[in-house]
């Protein structure tokens, strides 16, 4: 066999002393071939592939290139040795056309000449079957034409192994098959290419070989075409870890929030949630289980009034009253006016749910600083619910004065929930609330999201772990691309049926 | 590899008394490189011309007078940018509000001076000169809050508007006629003069400064409003997500920091001036946006670094006419000073860490 382009040995990489992103990898891709890397989110796709292309440097192990160890220390030296890496997030010059962005930084000695690199430029393009106009200016481009251009300008510095984060997932299937067209193309032409994805079926049409990451270690390498979903997701998401989750009955569930149709668009115009519909019961934890992306923000947030809906609407049903309350088109003040108590832990913490500058206590009057008739903000409830807070969730440094940027992680979110629970909601949304949590902290919110389970309240729990899902949840809604692919009992649902619904729905044809 | 010789690292919370000793520092520094540019550049003794600084700025009764007064103003402005800066909303067209109000209480003291009672003509004056610089405001404000248009060109381009108008008025009353100036207004009867307390004629000025700036602290700090602020300030999202109106925020705060710039307009012609020229803000519009961020938006604050810059600026003035020096010579010192309290600010947010040579040697071996 040939000498492979890459050769991965035991690569580790530690963040911050303890995060471990990358254990013991070992790889290979070689010329002519297609690699999928394939792992959950965090599962540590991108910090691998970013140590190939001189973003970060290994703690641990070698990099071969066509056989020869190899010093990458920065995207230079990965030039170098002809590795390209085309970013989730595009690095382009708007103002520039494409050109200008691909010979940008090229030869700093020669004048530029965009007139014959243009010509090259359209050259490469025809090879491989790209559709560009050279001379297009970045902002005036789609999403997919300044992917084209990313793609080129690696081609253009001579690039023979290819890495494509997330290409797919912000592209329609028409902007796919044509992707995957030219990838087919440039793999005849004899180029190493890896490509980083989470959704199986495009594995299955495109790679030759995929290798698995999970929570940050390598699991092994398959040849597509002994493969199968099942046989990749079990991969991807292991075998069921028991967690000691308490789970109680739900009791007296009612319906509390009722989504019908719903469909919401983005400020870019695109959709971003396709007919969704579904019932919150009180009393019951109602999982939201999806690849990240896939709506549940958008969803969460229009539920909360935080964005325009496109078609469709949002119900709530007052207890004991039975009263229904329509949620379309209002405001989060409207939504309070109305007596919907409708508590939200967003997922953007600090940027969303709290203010990191301000204290505890000025973050705990967020949601009540209106309290009282006067033009003055009136701070001793806020101040006592922090310290009430402070004291049942065990927040340190346990001063109410501390600004909450200088929390941990762990610590913030214990004052934002802490503070949503405080306003006795009957639904509770939480996105992720334990992600970057310790053990600890994690528990904690377990049992404050089951508290309010048994206090009758609706919570709705979007959550990444399939572990916690399951063993938390009564149901477990699947939202994949925005649109639900399937909702199933957190008692009896396993994680492959799951994982599986996870990568389907949306556009998949 | 090769590493640099120091990299920079954001401190954490720096101890209070840490801070001002950073900053003593930085004014004792900068006092030494002024002494030794003075003594290149002049050959003067550097500590005889920091006396003159000081006794320009404090040295008798009128000047200490004048210098409670320049600070008032320039106090008043800062105090009246703050609010839109605290909301992240980048107003750099105080200097065009205040000309707004200077503007209207010029207009009301030329036709209304002697015709209407006194107190009534302070009420139409105050009242007018308020709304001037509320209007020269708000116009920016809606913009941005409807279209979102970009508010520091915006206001900037409101400067020179109001600059246009008040030379085009300055010609068509000009005293005599075609003159070109308006001239010290109704200086026989003193109409519209800002009345002097015991025997002071600033003193009523100051003091009523001293109240715009107890009542812009109670309002950033203990208002419901000036909380608002605060959140729309350190992040809109998270405005939207506890049902705060953005736009009104913006609007209602551009509305106050206009209100008071036209406040200082007034201050200027009824208290100080008692003319109305297009130079009639003189830049104070600007050093405003200065003195609110070195106080890092605290009024209290405030009140120390618009002393220190009018002390400054008067000692400066004073230099020059002593040792007959040129201009110039002073703007260096004032330069000098005004640099170091600046940077001093990052040393109290960033400390520097130094390249160890023996973490260096013990690398090389690995």
């Amino acid at each position: 066999m040939a000498v492979p382009a890459i050769e991965l040995r035991n690569i580790t990489k530690v963040f911050l002393g303890k995060v471990v992103a990358n254990k013991n990898v070992n790889l290979t891709v070689n010329y002519g071939e297609i690699l999928s890397i394939l792992g959950e989110n965090g599962s540590g796709k991108t910090t691998l592939m970013n140590m190939i292309a001189g973003i970060y440097y290994p703690d641990e192990g070698q990099i071969f290139i066509n056989g020869e160890e190899a010093l990458i220390v920065s995207p230079k030296d990965a030039f170098k040795y002809r590795i390209g890496m085309i970013h989730q997030h595009f690095k382009l010059v708007d103002v520039f056309t494409a050109t200008e962005n691909i010979i940008l930084g090229l030869k700093d000695e020669e004048r530029y000449d965009t007139k014959k690199a243009a010509v090259q430029v359209k050259a490469i393009a025809d090879q491989y079957g790209f559709e560009l106009d050279p001379d297009k200016k970045i902002y005036e481009m789609s999403v997919s034409e300044k992917q084209t251009v990313e793609i080129i300008k690696v081609l253009y510095r001579g690039a023979d192994i290819l890495i494509l984060d997330e290409p797919t997932a912000v592209l329609t299937p028409q902007e796919t098959e044509k992707l995957f067209a030219v990838l087919r193309r440039m793999r005849e032409d004899g180029k190493a290419i890896i490509i980083i994805t989470h959704k199986l079926h495009e594995v299955l049409e495109l790679s030759d070989r995929v290798s698995v990451l999970r929570k940050g270690e390598y699991i092994g390498t398959v040849e597509t075409k002994d493969a199968t979903e099942a046989s990749l997701t079990e991969m991807m998401v292991g075998k069921k870890v028991e967690l000691n989750i308490e789970r109680p009955d739900p009791k007296d569930p009612e319906e509390r929030l009722i989504v019908a149709h719903l469909s919401v668009k983005n400020r870019e115009g695109l959709t971003v949630l396709k007919d969704v519909s579904f019932t919150a019961m009180s009393g019951e934890i109602l999982g939201i289980a999806g690849i990240a992306g896939s709506g549940q923000r958008e969803l969460l947030e229009t539920i909360a009034g935080l964005q325009p809906i496109e078609y469709g609407g949002v119900q709530y049903i007052t207890p004991e009253s039975g009263k229904i309350e329509y949620l379309r088109d209002k405001t989060p003040m409207e939504i309070r006016e109305l007596g919907v108590r409708l508590s939200f832990v967003p997922e953007d913490r600090l940027g969303m749910g709290l203010v990191g500058n301000m204290d505890i206590t000025d973050n705990m009057m967020l949601r009540s600083y209106r309290r009282g008739r006067t033009m003055f903000l009136e701070r001793k409830a806020p101040q006592s619910l922090a310290e009430r807070i402070i004291e049942q969730l065990q927040v340190t440094p346990s001063g109410t004065s501390t600004p909450v940027r200088r929390l941990s992680g762990g610590n913030v979110q214990k004052v934002l929930v802490g503070r949503e629970i405080a306003a006795a909601p009957t639904v509770l949304m939480a996105a992720y609330p334990v992600r970057g949590l310790d053990i600890n902290s994690s528990y904690m919110i377990y049992d404050l999201l089951n508290a309010q389970k048994k206090n009758g309240v609706a919570v709705i729990f979007v959550g990444e772990d399939l572990d916690v899902l399951t063993a938390l949840c009564d149901r477990i809604m699947v939202i994949g691309q925005g649109s639900i692919t399937g909702i199933v009992d957190g008692r009896t649902a396993s994680k492959e049926e799951i994982g599986l619904l996870m990568t389907k729905g949306g556009h998949v044809s | 590899m090769r590493e640099p010789l120091f990299h920079v690292v954001k401190r954490e919370l720096i101890d209070w008394w840490k801070a001002w000793l950073i900053r003593l520092a930085a004014v004792l520094l900068a006092l030494v490189l002024s002494a030794i540019v003075t003594v290149i550049m002049t050959g003067l003794n550097p500590f005889q011309v920091f006396a003159t600084i000081f006794d320009g700025a404090l040295g008798t009764a009128r000047r200490t007078w004048a210098f409670l007064q320049g600070t008032a103003i320039l106090l008043c402005i800062s105090l009246a940018v703050t609010p839109a800066f605290k909301m992240k909303f980048w107003n750099i067209g105080a200097e065009g509000q205040v000309l707004a109000g200077a503007m209207a209480t010029a207009t009301c003291m030329i036709f209304l001076g002697s015709k209407v009672p006194t107190l009534i003509l302070f009420i139409i004056m105050v009242v007018s000169a308020v709304l001037a610089g509320a209007v020269w405001g708000l116009i920016p404000a809606i913009f941005k809050a409807k279209w979102g248009t970009n508010e520091t060109l915006f206001t900037l381009m409101m400067n020179y508007v109001i600059m246009q108008i008040i030379s085009y008025f300055v010609y068509q009353w000009s005293v005599p006629k075609g003159s070109g100036q308006i001239g010290i207004i109704n200086s026989e009867s003193h109409a519209g003069w800002m009345p002097a307390l015991f025997g002071q004629n600033y003193l009523l000025n100051i003091l009523i400064v001293v109240l715009i700036t107890a009542a812009v602290y109670v309002y950033l700090r203990y208002s419901k409003q000036g909380y608002e602020i605060s959140v729309v300030g350190e992040s809109e999202n998270t405005a939207r997500y506890i049902g705060i109106n953005v736009k009104k925020v913006i609007v209602r705060t551009m509305v106050i920091s206009g209100a008071l710039c036209g406040l200082a307009g007034f201050l200027l012609v009824s208290g100080t001036d008692h003319t109305v020229t297009r130079d009639t803000a003189g830049g104070q519009g600007f050093t405003a946006i200065m003195v609110s961020w070195l106080a890092k938006f605290d009024p209290l604050m405030m009140v120390i670094a618009a002393a220190l810059i009018i002390f400054l600026q008067k000692g400066a003035g004073e230099i020059s006419t002593q040792f007959s020096l040129n201009k110039s010579f002073a703007d260096i010192l004032t330069g000098i000073i005004i640099f170091f309290i600046i940077g001093s600010e990052f040393f109290i947010n960033y400390r520097l860490i130094f390249r160890s040579r023996h973490k260096e040697s013990k690398e090389v071996a690995a």
